[in-house]
């Protein structure tokens, strides 16, 4: 009892992280506070069901056409809706309150296209669900792949951020976005570049999701809610702490359904947020400011 | 001063509106004041802070709620008195962890808010007290409520000039234009911020609570329906936050345009709404009465 829910825990950290790795770019890079960002990602999931359903594609293989497809999406709303609004902001802060109304009108948007498109039940494909033992419990393969795929990815991603010349430029615009022009970065190109990054992310956790967790077209809204206070769990920016608040979240969730009570997993992820914010606003990581 | 009599008077004669209105015109208005009310409330708070409320319904549907669990075993009064108060101290639990800090935390604690009691709600009633849904029995007719819902308006009205004259206005003014102008001039920026964020709480509260009579039924995923949230915010926008009669001026035409839009395009409502809030966001991020004032300056300019 306790090993297994110790590995499904896990399993649904590992997506949680990689959804608020998606997020923690967005916000830290381009400065958007993207509350349409649950939405794009349970799309993601939709489509993969789509796929699945109707062309027989298994999500591995859909994975590789719906990540390209969400940079391509978010690069585009960057450019239409996000640009003239980071444009017509300039240094007043007032960014911050305009991308969230945006934003919050997206969420609309999307979820009524998913609400006529799919209807508003709970939804799910089967998707190798045979069981294997792991540790001694049995675990469904989905589960292990979709734990898989966190870890490839958003170790990956880790990797590129850390290690290549385009990750440093997006970790200097995250840093200081006024000085990063001095050294010859564009910042609107790099802005884009990590808005649409952080799409692909939410199409990815999406996918993964899928595989193993029902969805409906509402629950795009405590997507975005889990993956913002992972992201403040973490500390802003900081893409190694969402991994870690990830895996914790998903961890203490799962306690919480199997020990207590499946209705209150929000609450326990509430309850979280407000240890934080009362605790360590700064992020469990970060520095004291 | 002036403006606030007039708006007591507009209210004196929509409250003859039942003498003269059918069910269905008494509905219409019922409607259209609350959510002026609401939008007034929202824009109370986070108009001059420019702290985004996404909660209103948290408020809105737990003053609701708080009237068919308790219409049965107190009296009217008594009932909506205590939804005032659960509302405010639910109010002073999210604004004392939230507001001493930047305005994103407090934007993302109310975003899933009204999520949370929902779900709490949910949990209580189906594994504690074993009944999902309630009933109202209230003795209370569509223009008794309409009634009540005016003078809670009325209320609104005195509040908001009691507060464009007062030093708590100014104070609030200080901390949407600079938060550290305002500190540095001696302004307890926490206290002011939950002293407005409980009051325009309240207020929402006892909307819902009001307003409950007319559902008959009542169950958390009617009373807690996040489209009450994104309404009161693109209301208040519209009219322009930050402007005393803003509100007002984007609640009526809103809600009447919604009532036809909802009626004609069922399917389809939330992403026309959508589409309109993010017209709103673009071309008048400051209301309609803002850019009308814009105009007339660039007219006077140009003369």
């Amino acid at each position: 009892m306790l090993l297994s829910t110790l590995v499904f825990g896990l399993v649904l950290g590992g997506s949680y992280a990689l959804i608020a790795m998606g997020l923690s770019l967005q916000y830290g890079i381009a400065r958007i506070m993207n509350l349409a960002y649950g939405e794009v990602m349970i799309g993601a999931s939709f489509a993969a069901m789509l796929l699945f359903n109707v062309a027989g594609l298994s999500p591995l293989l859909s994975l590789v056409l719906l990540v390209p497809a969400g940079w391509a999406i978010s690069w585009g709303i960057y450019q239409v809706m996000m640009r003239p609004l980071v444009a017509r902001s300039g240094d007043t802060g007032r960014l911050e309150v305009d991308s969230i109304l945006a934003t919050f009108g997206l969420l609309f948007v999307v979820q009524g296209v998913l609400l006529v498109l799919f209807g508003g039940n709970f939804q799910s494909y089967s998707f190798l669900g045979q069981g294997v033992n792991v540790l001694g419990t049995q675990v469904a393969l989905n589960r292990l792949i979709a734990f898989g795929l966190s870890v490839l990815i958003g170790g990956g991603l880790y990797l590129a951020l850390t290690h290549s010349r385009w990750g440093l430029a997006l970790r200097a615009v995250a840093l200081s976005p006024g000085s990063a022009p001095l050294v010859g970065i564009e910042v609107n190109r790099v802005a884009r570049a990590g808005f649409a990054l952080g799409g692909a992310l939410a199409v990815a956790g999406g996918v993964v999701l899928s595989m193993y967790q029902t969805f409906s077209a509402t629950m795009g809204v405590i997507y975005t809610m889990k993956a913002l206070v992972i992201v403040i769990m973490g500390g802003v920016g900081n893409l190694l702490g969402a991994l870690i608040a990830g895996l914790l979240l998903g961890l203490i969730e799962t306690f919480v359904s199997v020990y207590i009570d499946p209705g209150l997993t929000l609450a326990a992820t509430y309850g979280l947020f407000l240890v934080i914010l009362l605790w360590r606003p700064q992020g469990l990581f970060g520095g004291a400011k | 001063m002036i403006g606030s009599l007039i708006a007591l008077a507009a209210l004196a004669l929509v409250a003859c509106g039942p003498y003269i209105l059918d069910a269905y015109g008494i509905g219409l208005l019922i409607g259209a004041v609350s959510y002026t009310i609401l939008a007034s409330a929202w824009a109370m708070f986070s108009g001059p802070t420019r702290y985004i409320s996404l909660a209103t319904v948290a408020f809105y549907g737990t003053g609701a709620y708080t009237v068919a669990v308790l219409s049965d075993a107190l009296p009217w009064p008594l009932v909506l008195a205590s939804a005032a108060v659960i509302g405010g101290v639910l109010a002073l639990v999210v604004g004392l962890s939230t507001l001493r800090l930047a305005g994103i935390y407090f934007v993302i604690f109310s975003f899933g808010l009204a999520e949370l009691i929902r779900q709490l709600i949910t949990w209580f009633e189906v594994s504690v007290s074993g009944t999902l849904g309630r009933y109202i029995f209230l003795d209370l007719e569509p223009r008794h409520v309409l009634w009540q819902l005016l003078s809670l308006a009325a209320v609104v009205v005195l509040i908001t000039g009691w507060i464009h004259r007062s030093r708590i206005g100014l104070a609030l003014k200080v901390i949407g234009d600079d938060e550290t102008v305002a500190a540095h001039a001696g302004i307890n920026l926490a206290r002011t911020k939950l002293i407005l964020f409980v009051l325009s709480s309240v207020l929402i509260t006892l909307v819902g609570a009001i307003q409950s009579p007319r559902w008959v039924y009542v169950e958390p995923g009617i009373v807690f329906n996040p489209q009450v949230s994104f309404l009161t915010v693109i209301m208040a926008l519209l009219g322009g936050a930050t402007h005393r009669w803003g509100p007002v001026l984007g609640a009526v035409p809103l809600f009447l345009l919604f009532e036809w839009l909802s009626a004609r395009f069922p399917d389809h409502f939330s992403i026309i709404l959508g589409l309109l809030f993010i017209g709103v966001v673009f071309l008048l991020p400051d209301g309609v009465l803002a850019a009308m004032q814009k105009l007339r300056k660039k007219k006077e300019a140009a003369a």
